[in-house]
Order: C-alpha cells, then structure tokens, then sequence
C-alpha cells in the first residue's frame, strides 16, 4: 500500500506542510475551529503509514504469532519479530532478546519493580528515584519497598527544575540496590544527565532502570553508551500505536529476573510438578502480545528514521524558544521548570486564573494542552502549586500555531484582569 | 410569591444561551463571568467536610433545610466550575425536596456543558449533582420520619 509518507520518508528534509499532511487528524476542526494539537507529551498524533499498518494486519495477515505453522501465522510472527530488531537497531541495544515488548512505559516500570525487586532487594535496601518522577516511577517502588521492607530514597530538585545531583551523590550508598530515573520530565521538560547518574550508581554496583517514556521521540538513545541496565518506553509518544511498550534490559540482568507474569508463550514445558521458563524475550511476553500494534510500532519508527533526525530535533528546540519567548508576553506567567537541558514542553501557570479554566477555554478555541498536575504530584508540591497548563510541542506544530496560542492566552489574561 | 420551577428556570437559562449562538469560547466566556459575580461562600465553609474533590477543580457545597425547601450554597476554585456552579444553584436552591430529587438536568445538555459537567475525573459538579440529590433525599428521609 502506497502512502503520503512513503514519498517524503527518504531522509526528508523538514517541512512542517509536508509532515502536516500525513497526520490525517490534523485536519479535523474541534468547536469549529482548526485543531492546534498541543499535547504531544501525553500521546503523539498517528501518521497514515502507521494507521494502515495496523488496518493491512487485520485486512491481510491477521493470526496469533509463534506457534502456529501456517501462512497467515508465519507472516504476522514475522512482522512483528520484524519490529523487534527495529527496536533494537534504534536504541542501539546489543541484540534483540534484550528486548522485550510490553504494554507500555507503565507496565514496563511495574514489570521491573516486581521482578528486579524480587531478585534484588532485601530488607533495609535503598532505591532511589527522584521528585520529578511521574507516578508510574513512584507508585510500583512504593508497592514493591512496602512488601519487602526496602527504603525509598528521592533525589531532590532545584527551582530551575534540575536534579540535585550532589545530594544524589550524598544518598548512595552500600545499601543502594536500584536507581529508577526519568530521562525527560514529562511536567517540566527537563533531560536529565542519565549517564552521569547510571555511573555514579554504578560504582556502588546498583542496578539503574531509565523511564525514557518523554524522551524516545525526541533523544537519540543508545542503551550502550548510556550503560543503562534496564530503559523502558511507550510506542504511543512516538508517533506510534497505543497499549505497546518497550522495556530493554541488558541480557545477564533480564535473566537473572524472574518472570513477572505466567501464561502462555512465556514457557518452555509446564507439567503440575514444575514449569520451566522459556528464553529471553519470551520469558516475559505471557500470553497473546499486542501483535497489530507492534507492528504499527515499527512504522513508527521507520517515519522518525526517514527524517535526518538531528535537523528535527533543531526544529523542536526553535519551536521551543519560540514559544518561550512569545508566551513570556503573557501578563502574570511563570514557567515551572526552566532547566538549560529541555525538551519542547513548556509548563507554566498565570497568575490568577486557574490552569483549568486555561485549558477549557483553549478548548473551546480548538486547542488542545494538558492541564493539572500531570501525575507528578510531589513536584507540585515541591514548587508549592496545584497544577501547570503544559504545552507540549511535536514536529507537526508551527510558529503560526504558537501565535494563535499566544493571542488566546492574552485575551484569556485581559479578560480575568478586567 | 414562590420560586418558579426547575423546569421553567432551565428553559430560561437556555433561552439566555441561545443569544451565543452555540459559539463555544463565547459560551465558555459568559459562563466565566457568571462565575466572577458568584458570591463568596466565605472561607468558614471552605473546609473539607463540605467538599467534593475533583481531579483539577475543587467544589465546596452547604445544604440547608429551610421549610421544606433546601438552599444551596457552593463554591470552587476555578471559575468554569463557579460559573456552573451559579446555574445550578439558580435552577435548584430553595425548590422542594421531591422537585430537586426527580429534577431532571436537561439545561446543562442544552447549552453544551455536558462535556464539562460529565467528565468527574477533571471537576467535582458531576459529584456536585450527586450531592444535591443525596441531601434532597437524606432531608426528605428525616422529614418523613419525624411526621
């Protein structure tokens, strides 16, 4: 099937018009006016070349994969071990076991809290994680730390919204045994020095998972260079399908672990007495996986692929001071998180007017941001707020966009202060 | 000279909406500055025993019993929430307990805010009318059972 994107994905160089037209949603208007999609940090907009590899699996090949030994069953296998190396080529990780599918960033943290904690920690162990962390890399250690007796540790920020990586410094020690840290801040934009921290933690002989869920679409990320044991991230915030996810884990590590869930696939004989695990990637792919998303997943990335990826992410970070400059206009903002090393997600709040009252009315404008504390409910404690409106920039977005944004908001602000 | 029904109030509110011609940042606006003239319900009510916690918005609602009519008094944060709040409070403070427990909201559809009122995870007004009814019915309860 030939698709728009197929004749722009040849290392194009960026055209926002071009990208603009291979998401078909960005025609669509919300409240009569043309969508201004802004929330790309909570989920991505779908290009057609991943939406008809999903429909082209159920229309043509649609079969459980692995087991079977007919066409149909051998073609979707196939396909979706197919994205498997495309995972691996571009996180750069040593082979494709080390790869494991899940159903998202989420599920990924959950899997290695449970099993990496039931390997690793004993009582009175330490993990450490950091108060920028999104509650899915807060809420699976807490549930883990209770049931074993362990102690959470939590790295500090400072008010540009920066880890404190002297006090992270301070709070390793012997007892040290996993550090779980986001690469990006989903809230505030913030790209921390990962290899900095997975080094430091190293020397203490921790084991160091990555919540790479911000980052993936906008870093180039190379598990090897990093030295990372375990990186997790979600298809569904780079440009691909929902419900699919990716966690890597060095392969001694991935399995030493135990299995997180039991079922079918992930064994290599079951009888009453005793069942023995299968290999890795199996090992912890239970039961029937997401085949069609997966394979939507490696359309995915083959679009970020057919950019020159480095001139993308320069476009992101002009849309970034763009909008940073143009929103500064905006009588009574303040932005949370002001970090030298950013991605382009802005948050901020004004002065007066509640971020929720912000995020109906661009609504009804046809803009979409997120609005609240966008679970990372300790870092609005930490800067002392209830919530940001965050806006959170893609490579479809335009300066033009920004402008009407920015218009909007001055209405908004001019409204409340009359 | 008693108040006029829920269901001629809520006519009235759509007719007054109807001058937006279903323009959303107009009705949103206007919904807004109903919420600025709310009057305060005074800080002494601000307190967690009256309130209904949403996601983002935050709705502080006292009923009392006057006759056999209950009146409303409620308050949020955010000014979307407030200006809702107003109407509500317009269409169903000071009516009888049994009009406010079969009322049936229809206002709200019609002037678009379903979408607002229905999301329970992002504000307290779907739990707010949960609320009002619960109070209509508890008082009602009591009353009975004291004749």
């Amino acid at each position: 099937m030939t698709t728009g994107i197929q004749s722009i994905n040849k290392k194009s160089k960026y055209n926002p018009d071009n990208i603009r037209e291979t998401f078909p949603i960005l025609k669509r208007e919300i409240n009569g006016k043309p969508l201004i999609y802004f929330d790309n940090a909570a989920t991505t907009q779908k290009p057609l070349s991943v939406i008809n590899a999903i429909s082209d699996y159920y229309i043509s090949y649609n079969a459980n994969i692995h087991r079977g030994v007919h066409t149909l069953a051998e073609k979707a296998t196939e396909a979706y071990e197919a994205t498997r190396k495309k995972v691996r080529d571009y996180i750069v990780a040593k082979s494709s076991e080390e790869i494991i599918f899940t159903y998202g960033t989420t599920d990924g943290i959950n899997l290695v809290a449970h099993s990496l904690g039931k390997t690793y920690l004993n009582k009175g162990d330490e993990v450490i994680i950091s108060e920028m962390e999104h509650h899915s890399n807060i809420v699976p250690w807490q549930m883990i730390c209770d049931e074993l007796g362990a102690v959470l540790k939590v790295i500090p920020v400072n008010d540009s919204g920066e880890l404190e990586i002297e006090a992270y410094k301070k709070i390793l020690n012997g007892r040290t045994r996993i550090v779980s840290i986001v690469h990006v801040s989903n809230t505030l934009g913030t790209i921390n020095p990962i290899k900095e921290i997975i080094k430091e933690a190293h020397k203490y002989g921790a084991k160091v998972l990555i919540d790479g869920a911000q980052a993936a679409a906008h870093i180039d990320i190379d598990v090897q260079d990093l030295d990372c044991d375990l990186y997790a991230f979600s298809s569904h915030k780079m440009f691909g399908p929902t419900g699919v996810g990716v966690l890597y884990g060095k392969s001694d590590l991935l399995n030493e672990m135990i299995p997180y869930r039991g079922g079918g696939e992930m064994i290599k004989e079951v009888t009453f007495e005793k069942t023995t695990y299968n290999d890795l990637p199996f090992k912890f792919e239970a039961g029937t996986p997401n085949i069609a998303d997966v394979i939507g997943f490696s359309e995915a990335i083959k679009f970020i692929e057919g950019f020159n990826k480095e001139e993308l992410f320069q476009r992101e970070m002009e849309l970034l001071h763009y909008a940073t400059e143009r929103l500064s206009e905006i009588e009574g903002i303040r932005f949370i998180g002001t970090a030298k090393e950013k991605i382009s997600v802005i948050s901020f709040v004004i002065d007066q007017i509640h971020p929720f009252d912000v995020g109906v009315m661009l609504d009804a404008g046809g803009i979409a941001v997120r609005t609240g504390h966008h679970c990372t409910q300790p870092l609005m404690n930490r800067f002392e707020i209830e919530g940001t409106i965050r806006v959170s920039l893609s490579i479809y977005n335009t300066k033009a966009e920004i402008d009407i944004l920015v218009n909007k908001l001055k209405v908004i602000s001019k409204i409340k202060r009359s | 000279m008693s108040k006029p029904s829920i269901n001629l109030i809520q006519d009235e509110i759509i007719d007054e909406f109807s001058f937006l011609d279903d323009d959303m940042e107009s009705t949103i606006f206007y919904i807004m500055e109903l919420g600025n003239k709310l009057d305060p319900i005074g800080e002494k009510y601000r307190v967690d025993s009256n309130l209904i916690k949403g996601c983002q918005s935050k709705v502080w609602l006292v009923a009392d019993l006057k006759g056999e009519h209950l009146v409303l008094k409620a308050d949020s944060n955010t000014d979307i929430t407030k200006g809702l709040i107003s109407l509500l409070i317009r269409v169903l403070s000071d009516q009888e307990l049994g009009d406010i427990i079969n009322a049936d909201l229809y206002f709200i559809d019609k002037i678009g805010m379903s979408k607002i009122i229905g999301s329970q995870r992002s504000n307290g007004l779907a739990a707010m009318i949960k609320q009002i009814k619960l109070y209509a019915l508890a008082y009602k309860t009591k009353l009975q059972s004291q004749s």
